[in-house]
């Protein structure tokens, strides 16, 4: 039997927790922290050190890691998703919204 | 993350670690090194070449330079600042000939530090073998003088100034590297040891919470000033320092990276607020601001990499640099050796003949906190003992160093001729 993969909720008004391991789609997470220790669903692969959401986060509504604000849902966001840049951007940087949400590659240079 | 509240062994450990001490070398400022290095300096990128060939084969001896032939205030200072450190012996300035920054002045300053320098211009001694070998010669009468000057002295944690940079920062870094590190740096500030952490580029939207740790009603204030500086400077440029690294290791904004990077600083009051080249004038915990200042030209960028930020630690006088990376890095630094720690055991395991910590076990529950940071204190003594770390160990001492402008009113500007 394989055991859950864990993920870390810094802060106990974190709505998103940060994977310590690799979780396919599907997969139970086991999610630790000072709010204590519950059960939650993956909707789809996510890896070691990128962020599941805890709860529903609807459009705009601030995206909420170490108990302080991160940055904001651009579309709703389901409980388990993957939250990352192609659903959560920066009230700041607006490059890099733009950018490869796998490997964080930027589109928007011209290499001509 | 598995913290339990009391545990003997840490509290055993810890009066070792308290304990800890070593040899080092005794410069004539009262300011004590852990190696006794010498350092070439170029003084222009036309004389690099030779002075890349003159350190070749030369384990002891490191080189730093400026590309630039029109001269920099602030390069200056940090060369002076490097070429004066606790852990360089001795100095020989090479130049070409042509350019502003004068190797002269630079070998003048580092004697008046009571270190034995040399210099010289390339086109007055030939072309590039002739150089390459009057500089080899240089270089042996340096060593033997300046291991004629050393003065070995016992050296503790008071006596250790350590610098923390990170870079390549993944979602572990925030939960173990950088938290690791900060855990170590409120042990080395509560004995009497100097902490300096940068990046002010990487507190986005911390704010309150810099002031929050502010000493005083007046590191405060610097600490206000710093932030705001830097947040226009990063609108002005319309780029922040986050990278394709950080998103595709589970970073998705500068606001996430910066609060995991803030967490090297530990949890100690801030004394105040360095400037590059600028030295913490009392110990304990300090921020360094590399950020230009504004100025007609705009230039110089913050952060352009990794190795710009480690140089300017080294330059406030650090004599270890921790460098905190949960991607992995296969850097290392003139002038004072890197410590390479990851949060990311995989990366640890990718990349062990590179790293020398594995934080990560913190995160599988190997290691509480506090026994992490206790070992990495274990490491840092070892290291300032003089076991290479393993960046020291591959050879590597990258150096990097560009235009920019800072006002620095306390120190003296310049070495032009």
């Amino acid at each position: 039997m394989q055991t859950a993969t864990s993920a870390f909720q810094v802060h106990d008004q974190d709505n998103v927790a940060t994977l310590l391991g690799e979780a396919a789609a599907g997969a139970l997470l086991q999610i630790v922290g000072p709010a204590g220790r519950h059960n939650l669903t993956a909707r789809e692969k996510i890896e070691l050190g990128h962020k599941v959401a805890l709860a529903t986060i609807p459009e705009g509504a601030p995206i909420v890691k170490f108990g302080i604000v991160i940055g904001i849902a651009m579309r709703p966001i389901a409980r388990g998703e993957w939250v990352h840049l192609h659903n959560c951007r920066s009230r700041l940087d607006e490059r890099s919204g733009h950018f490869d949400v796998h490997t964080g590659e930027p589109g928007d240079n011209a290499y001509a | 993350m598995p913290e339990p509240a009391a545990n003997q062994a840490i509290a055993r450990s810890s009066g070792r670690i308290a304990d800890r001490a070593w040899t080092g070398y005794l410069r004539p400022d009262g300011r004590k090194g852990i190696r006794n290095h010498l350092l070439v300096v170029y003084t222009v990128e036309c004389a690099s070449f030779v002075a890349q060939e003159i350190a070749r084969d030369e384990p002891d001896t490191h080189v730093i330079g400026f590309p630039g032939c029109y001269d920099n205030d602030y390069a200056i200072r940090v060369m002076l600042a490097l070429a004066t450190h606790p852990n360089i012996g001795g100095v020989l300035a090479v130049g070409l000939g042509c350019e502003y920054t004068q190797p002269h002045r630079i070998a003048e300053a580092v004697r008046a530090s009571g270190r034995p320098a040399e210099s010289f211009f390339i086109q007055e001694h030939g072309g590039t073998r002739t150089s390459v070998a009057y500089g080899k010669e240089l270089l042996a009468s340096l060593r033997a003088r300046a291991a004629e000057g050393a003065v070995k002295v016992p050296m503790t944690w008071a006596d250790l100034t350590i610098g923390a940079e990170c870079g390549g920062s993944d979602g572990t870094s925030g939960l173990a590297g950088n938290p690791v590190v900060g855990r170590a740096f409120d042990r080395l500030v509560d004995l009497g040891g100097s902490a300096i952490f940068e990046e002010v580029v990487e507190m986005i939207g911390l704010r309150d919470l810099m002031i929050s740790r502010a000493v005083s009603p007046q590191a405060a204030q610097q600490l206000g000033a710093t932030y705001d500086k830097m947040l226009s400077y990063c609108k002005a440029v319309r780029q922040y320092s986050v990278a394709p690294g950080n998103f595709a290791g589970g970073l998705t904004t500068i606001e996430e990276k910066s609060m995991g990077a803030f967490a090297k600083g530990g949890s100690r009051r801030i004394q105040g607020v360095i400037r590059v080249s600028e030295r913490p004038p009392h110990p304990g915990l300090w921020i360094l601001d590399s950020v230009p200042d504004e100025h007609f030209m705009q230039f110089g960028y913050t952060n352009p990499n990794d190795t710009e930020g480690i140089m300017d630690l080294i330059a406030a006088g650090a004599q270890i640099v921790l460098f905190i990376t949960g991607r992995g890095s296969v850097i290392g630094s003139a002038v004072a050796p890197l410590i390479k720690v990851t949060g990311n055991t995989r990366t640890y395991r990718n990349m062990t003949e590179d790293m020398d910590f594995n934080a990560g076990r913190v995160l599988s529950g190997e290691l509480t906190m506090d026994e992490a940071a206790a070992e990495l204190m274990d490491l840092i003594a070892d290291v300032a003992s003089g076991q290479p770390s393993k960046p020291e160990r591959l050879g590597h001492r990258e150096f990097f160093l560009m235009y920019k402008h800072q006002d620095v009113p306390s120190l003296e500007a310049g070495c032009r001729a």
